[in-house]
């Protein structure tokens, strides 16, 4: 079975909606919200984020932007935290399964657009591709200055001493830089950004990338990118240099090591393994071919 | 006339009306470096407009405000950039507030409080920005080792000494307070004033105090001016304007004082 699943569009495809959902001249507006976006790295684009058949905090943003930029023959990946089979990541591929068409596929390098809960893959981004991140909250101001008006303005004047008031909290609560997700970066010596809630394990990988990077923000309507190939530095001091997780373990499946693992219990005696948590990435490191079938026969819990 | 012998800060012909009311009508006065300005009224008087137009915080509708930078000469404070009149007020200028809440972060530690100021001009070492904040901690008569505690657990007095700390860390030259005593009960009052006499005193800080103490005029101003309606009624040195009051509203202010 190949790992690419083309759906029999006489079957499958709901006909009663535009192609992806959305209507053309909503795909416009959020298209020009992107182009804006990718003209100015990390800046935050307003966009009229439109009501959709999942609720907020489901990836409703993410969700937009797939829609407005996926075309006829584009090969999509959902992801959530990593897995192609949660229950996000099922919903969403279905979705656009139902109004596209398209063909999806659970393997990175197979994939020309990638929408993302959580997680940049472990294979690295390709110029061809797209990746698409669902983000929650845009402004990495928001908890420390509650004035939307004033972090705007703070954006304009590029006045980011805030940012490292947070970082000096974690350093005299626990002695190093304990935030590890949703890490805020610089992008392009510019504009401070909120990477979506990915672990910092993954915030060197946006460094450089040759693939377009795209963040929806669907309840606080809002569009940000880092185009390809795009410096994005994660922020620091001096004398705490921004380091990323380490595990003692390996993967019990693949055993690799420089991959962001799982904790994964499997008893109430402490039992418990480490997984990879990019699903794909570990099938293909352990030769197997990334198909349904193989996932079905992933075990998630039970004897080790 | 070389650059020191102009006054630090400038006021002239300052107007802010809101709607019809006018606030505070046609304005003037100079400070100078390491000079101490007490602005006293009643409440309703105009002080408070004043101290904000005066130091950027708000935009008055007439008049002008300048200031003598450390580097560019004296610049008119409405006519730089709005950046780099932002810049300014969280280098060379500190603003006391009347309640220290305003004017802290109260959601994390007295450390962090006084170091952002050095964080938003790019200090980038923990270290140093940590021993700055306890230097300054101790500078203000507050015990080092609740650099780490949240300011919501200190009392008005502390809180009021961490807002002077985050404030003078940049080494301002100028300093606006507003009403900074008058939440406090008496004793602390009269050891935050020597505190704040020692300071201004030690660092040459020019500023501007807002109250409607006339003690704390007495105490800390080496000048002052008297406000009714919006005007500056009467101006000159403290010692002079309290013990010989020209104008009458300057003369029931003084007599309404009850000495214990």
């Amino acid at each position: 079975m190949s790992a690419v699943t083309t759906l029999d569009p006489a079957i499958n495809l709901d006909t009663g909606y535009n192609f992806a959902y959305l209507d053309e001249r909503t795909k416009r507006m959020i298209r020009r919200a992107i182009l804006k976006a990718v003209a100015i790295p990390g800046y935050q684009v307003p966009f009229g984020s439109r009501e959709m058949p999942l609720p907020y905090g489901w990836g409703t943003g993410g969700i937009q932007v797939t829609a407005s930029i996926i075309g006829r023959h584009d090969v999509l990946k959902v992801i959530d935290q990593g897995a192609d089979d949660t229950v996000n990541a099922v919903n969403i591929r279905r979705f656009f399964q139902r109004t596209t068409g398209v063909v999806t596929t659970e393997r990175t390098v197979e994939a020309t657009l990638i929408q993302t809960r959580h997680r940049i893959p472990e294979t690295p981004l390709q110029e061809n591709q797209i990746i698409v991140y669902q983000v929650p909250i845009p402004e990495p101001l928001a908890k420390l200055e509650p004035r939307e008006a004033e972090t705007k303005k703070m954006h304009g004047l590029s006045e980011y001493g805030l940012m490292h008031v947070k970082l000096y909290e974690d350093i005299a609560k626990f002695g190093y830089i304990a935030t590890t997700y949703d890490y805020p970066v610089m992008v392009d010596d510019r504009y401070l950004m909120a990477p979506s809630p990915i672990p910092k394990f993954d915030n060197p990988k946006m460094n450089m990338n040759p693939a377009l990077q795209l963040f929806g923000a669907g309840r606080e309507k809002r569009i940000y990118a880092i185009p390809p190939y795009t410096k994005v530095e994660s922020l620091a001091f001096d004398d705490h240099p921004f380091e990323v997780q380490r595990w003692q373990q390996h993967c019990a499946l693949c055993g690799a090591k420089e991959s962001f693992l799982d904790e994964v219990i499997t008893d109430d005696q402490g039992g418990r393994m480490f997984l990879c948590s990019d699903t794909d990435f570990c099938q293909e490191r352990r030769g197997e071919v990334a198909s349904t079938a193989a996932l079905v026969e992933r075990p998630l819990s039970g004897s080790v | 006339m070389s650059d020191i012998d102009q006054p630090i800060l400038s006021v002239k012909n300052l107007t802010k009306r809101f709607g019809d009311r006018i606030a505070v009508n046609d304005a003037s006065f100079d400070l100078w470096q390491g000079e101490v300005l007490a602005i006293v009224g009643e409440s309703g008087s105009g002080k408070t407009t004043l101290l904000n137009c005066a130091s950027a915080r708000m935009t008055p509708d007439v008049g002008q405000v300048s200031f003598r930078t450390r580097h560019e000469g004296v610049v008119d404070v409405y006519k730089l950039s709005e950046a780099a009149r932002r810049l300014l007020s969280r280098t060379d200028w500190g603003y006391v507030h009347q309640n220290p809440a305003d004017g802290l972060r109260m959601d994390v530690s007295a450390g962090a409080n006084v170091g952002e100021r050095l964080m938003a001009l790019g200090e980038r070492h923990y270290g140093r920005i940590r021993n700055e904040a306890a230097q300054w901690l101790s500078r203000v008569e507050m015990q080092q080792d609740r650099i780490d505690e949240s300011p919501q657990t200190f009392s008005g007095g502390m809180r009021q000494r961490l807002q002077i700390a985050r404030n003078l860390v940049t080494r301002p030259r100028l300093v606006f307070m507003d009403e900074p005593t008058s939440g406090l009960d008496v004793s602390v009052q009269a050891k935050l004033l020597d505190l704040l006499r020692t300071l201004t005193h030690q660092l040459d800080l020019a500023s501007i105090i807002v109250t409607h103490d006339l003690a704390v005029a007495r105490l800390l101003a080496h000048r002052m001016l008297v406000m009714k309606d919006g005007c500056i009624v009467e101006q000159g040195l403290t010692d002079q304007v309290l013990d010989d009051p020209q104008h009458p509203y300057t003369q029931l202010l003084v007599s309404s004082v009850l000495l214990p």
